[in-house]
């Protein structure tokens, strides 16, 4: 062991593991108070308000960033999160309207303008972002404070007009009535003056028992204009003027661009221009069509770079050398140091890269002036898309205007900069606004992938077979390391890489975890995928306890039941989901049950699943039944819906996908090489909801995160077979020379393709 | 010129014999209801109404449309089969980021139109050519269920005043 491996665990760093969970989150928890102060959402004015407000058309009462109250029509709120399915629009409206007074079918939402300094999430570092599951969680106290804040500048204003104790003042659904005579006010008609009061220094939230909207299955606020088409995505801006651009950037990652003979392209009608950057060209048409005809028909020399030898094979080969070599940081120090005696297990595990796919593709509307740069595009990140518009432009932040739109997706895809930075720069050889738009060939070749990992865990059963010793050394790149470097630990630890690796649900003290960085090439540049390190870390973590389970011959359920105290949050979950899925009843022949358990991002789920697997090697999934404790539950439609398609989005991933590297070139392109699981596929999901009054826990990455062990578990119960790599293959579960002659004999050994 | 039939209205529009429809409604004629998302009609998100049968606009070239009728999101809920799918997608609160759901909405509708009480197998073989990345699968098909039967199913979402 290095000296290094003997640095005392940061115990902040397990606190704030056990606080919040959140790969993403949970790194600036650990460096706050060692930096500056980072901006964050307020429940009153601050001093960018009077701007925004300003902006948004100046109505008579704007108390915060979120509210703003016209004489007449709708309630306006402002959005601090952006939309990209998980509900979050409709979360935040149902913590403001709660404390303001109003019904949902009285607002009108509205996309927030770029401003750390009045969205900024101090769980992300004080940036204007929307990921790690963080939003309700971010905002939970700082919304409802708000809604009250101006609910109650509106009862004073009545008041004031009425001569009459504030406190004889009902409000609800934006109407103020004086108990008392009955009389009653609507918001508009006192918004001018409440706009004139000076603000409550202190407000008094509702308690729970009081809340009219939060725990109600609400409709989601975005709803209606999504099923007729009039919803507009980034991708449906149209400016006049504009042309749109259809890109090839290098295939191999980090090659550069050589000669392009356009003559072909410049003859198609419709064509207008062929522009280049140092790795890319695009080629602008009147529409898309004739932009990407324009591109077929370039003839393009590339340029290899250091990529022009890499493969997947040579990327493992790297990690797993890493892992025998170290350097390693401690993220969980064992509390022993003498080995156990007992039944030793071991495994290695490889986690695959993953692209993301949003459906809708990558794409940017950008028009550069003189001094000005204007952007439409839908981005989890719009404070970093206007820092590094204006980097490019040599324009002060104060030149660009920022458009947000809805997101077709994003599952830390949106979190990247580079897709508009690429359209800036297109747009800065143009005079026109350029929409770029990135087919799904390019997306898939050109994603920031999920980490590849590779995972060594070894444990030592003691005599009542649990674990006496446990030995976790994860290696990957860092995704933290590149986003957001300031919140790597003082040791170079990547929070995010160990996230439900250390912090275990399970009773158990002596436990090591470990991280060896292993940084991929430049131009293989690794991103945060729905679940980040979690989604990857219960995989090893959950299906390591189903293998110990069986080496101590136990039941998966009954060995985890053990470890953990009856009555624990976790405990809990797992208990429920056992229960619903009927968890020890009679299955039929190679039909199995898995279950995997968790603690990610605040909140606690366990998940069971029942999959049949053919003699082939097919996998059928029948049955998957989630149970949820994510703390109080703003709106449990939407919490259902994010567990349902989550775990959908984690089995697809764990079934189907993986990225692979060859010659430098990412080998998928489109859907037909990068499946992604459909409805005929998709088993039915029941989620069970825990009742709770603990504070609100994420959702959005939790039922992806704990999808993949609960399958591969159910897989071993089927079949016998451990998979320790995924995404699952055919061949590995084959259950005989036999099955699988047939497979080919009859011509359907694509029985698993759609 | 090509003249397009769509949503009941007569377009004349300019354009290349192989574009595909999906590019003249979206960059020619800007209804941009109609979705791009992967341009070899593998995920379903263009798709449109032929003589009420669903195509992926995206592999489909405006020279072999003819005076055939085309319909898209923007008008389905114009005919019944639409507006019950309309109405069951917000009942159920079936969409998440809502890219795909143009394109599911048109499936679902023929789908109706063609199998008035569809069962599951059913429902497998008209949306299995929709993805959906948020995987909102278990409530497109009880949306479906629930817009052929006009029944009430799973977990009914509410409008703020209504009782749940």
């Amino acid at each position: 062991m290095s000296a290094r491996d003997r640095e005392p665990v940061d115990a902040g760093r397990r606190a704030a593991l056990k606080l919040t969970g959140g790969g993403l989150a949970v790194a600036f928890l650990w460096s706050a108070g060692m930096g500056p102060a980072v901006a964050t959402m307020s429940a009153r004015r601050q001093a960018s308000d009077a701007g925004a407000a300003a902006a948004d058309g100046n109505p008579p009462f704007a108390p915060n960033a979120f509210i703003r109250i016209d004489s007449n029509g709708p309630v306006r709120l402002v959005m601090p999160s952006v939309e990209m399915g998980q509900a979050i629009y409709t979360g935040i409206c149902m913590m403001l309207a709660e404390e303001l007074g109003v019904g949902l079918d009285q607002i009108a939402v509205e996309h927030s303008p770029p401003s750390d300094e009045l969205y900024g999430v101090v769980l992300l570092g004080g940036i204007q972002a929307t990921g790690g599951s963080t939003s309700t969680r971010a905002q939970w106290q700082v919304l409802r404070e708000a809604g009250a804040v101006a609910r109650e500048m509106l009862v004073r204003a009545a008041s004031l007009r009425w001569k009459v104790e504030p406190g004889d003042c009902t409000v609800a659904r934006g109407v103020i009535t004086h108990t008392p005579s009955g009389r009653t006010l609507p918001f508009g008609a006192v918004a001018e003056a409440a706009g004139k009061l000076p603000q409550p220094e202190k407000v008094t939230l509702k308690p729970r028992a009081d809340y009219t909207l939060i725990g109600k299955p609400l409709r989601r606020v975005d709803s209606p204009d999504k099923v007729n088409g009039k919803t507009l995505f980034g991708i449906d801006i149209r400016v006049p003027g504009m042309k749109v651009a259809a890109v090839r950037t290098s295939p191999e990652l980090a090659g550069r661009l050589g000669d392009v003979d356009e003559r072909k392209a410049r003859a198609i009608p419709g064509v207008v221009d062929v522009i280049r950057l140092d790795d890319a060209v695009a080629v602008v048409g009147e529409h898309y069509w004739a932009a990407s005809q324009g591109l077929l028909a370039l003839d393009i020399t590339w340029q290899h770079g250091v990529n022009e030898n890499l493969d997947n094979a040579s990327l493992i080969r790297g990690l797993r050398a890493k892992s025998a070599s170290g350097p390693v940081l401690v993220g969980r120090k064992a509390t022993r140091d003498t080995p156990a005696a007992g039944t030793r297990v071991e495994s290695e595990f490889v986690s695959p890269m993953l692209a993301h796919a949003p459906m809708e593709p990558l794409n940017a509307t950008v028009h550069v002036t003189p001094g000005k740069c204007e952007i439409w595009t839908g981005s989890q990140v719009p404070t970093r898309c206007v820092a590094e518009a204006a980097r490019i432009c040599g324009i002060p932040a104060e030149g660009v205007t920022f458009h947000a739109q809805y997101l077709g997706g994003g599952f830390g895809r949106r979190l990247e900069t580079d897709q508009v930075e690429q359209a800036v720069a297109f747009a800065k050889q143009v005079t026109y606004p350029l929409k770029v738009i990135w087919s799904r060939e390019e997306d898939i070749r050109h994603d920031r992938v999920r980490p590849l990992y590779f995972d060594r865990i070894a444990a030592t059963l003691g005599a009542d077979g649990k674990p006496a010793a446990w030995h976790h050394r994860i290696t990957s790149g860092t995704v933290l390391g590149r986003w957001a470097p300031g919140a790597m630990g003082k040791d170079g630890m990547d929070s995010d890489a160990i996230e439900s690796a250390a912090d275990l649900p399970y009773d158990l003290d002596n436990v090591q975890v470990e991280w060896a960085r292993h940084d991929m090439p430049p131009g293989l540049v690794v991103g945060w995928w729905r679940g980040v390190g979690p989604t990857h870390n219960l995989f090893v973590v959950e299906s390591f306890v189903d293998e110990l389970a069986h080496a101590a011959g136990k039941d998966p359920l009954a060995y985890r039941q053990a470890m953990m105290k009856p009555g624990s949050r976790p405990r809990r979950v797992l208990d429920l989901a056992a229960e619903q899925i009927q968890w020890g009843t009679p299955l039929p022949p190679r039909v199995g049950r898995g279950i995997a358990v968790g603690s990610p991002f605040g909140s606690h789920v366990c998940l069971a699943m029942e999959v049949e697997v053919t003699p082939q090697g097919v996998v059928r999934l029948r049955r998957a039944v989630a149970a949820i404790d994510n703390g109080i539950t703003i709106n449990p439609s939407s919490v259902k819906a994010q567990i349902e398609g989550g775990v959908l989005f984690g089995l697809s991933a764990a079934m189907f996908s993986g990225i692979t590297i060859e010659h430098g070139a990412i080998q998928q392109s489109n859907f037909h090489d990068y499946r992604i699981l459909r409805i005929n596929e998709a088993p039915a999901v029941e989620v069970h909801l825990v009742d709770s009054d603990e504070a609100p826990g994420g959702i959005g990455e939790v039922g992806t995160a704990i999808a993949a062990p609960a399958l591969a578990n159910a897989i071993f119960a089927a079949t016998g077979i451990r998979l320790r790599e995924l995404p699952v293959t055919r061949t590995s579960l084959v259950a005989s020379k036999e099955a699988e002659d047939k497979v080919v004999s009859t011509g359907s050994g694509v029985e698993d393709l759609a | 010129m090509t003249v397009l039939r769509i949503n009941g209205e007569d377009h004349d529009v300019d354009v290349p014999p192989d574009m595909p429809l999906l590019w003249v409604l979206r960059d020619v004629i800007g209804l941009t209801g109609t979705k791009f998302g992967c341009g070899i009609a593998q995920c379903g998100a263009c798709t449109v109404h032929l003589a009420g049968k669903p195509v992926r606009s995206c592999q489909l070239p405006v020279s072999v449309i003819g005076g055939n009728e085309i319909t898209t999101i923007e008008a389905i809920g114009g005919t019944p089969e639409g507006k019950r799918v309309q109405e069951a997608w917000l009942a159920l609160d079936v969409v998440q980021c809502g890219y795909c759901q143009s394109g599911q909405i048109m499936s679902a509708a023929a789908l109706l139109a063609q199998t008035p009480q569809p069962t599951d197998a059913d429902i497998d073989a008209a949306m299995s050519g929709n993805i959906c990345r948020c995987a909102t699968y278990v409530r497109i098909r009880e949306g479906i269920h629930q817009a052929a039967s006009g029944r009430p199913l799973g977990l009914q979402v509410i409008v703020d005043g209504e009782r749940p």
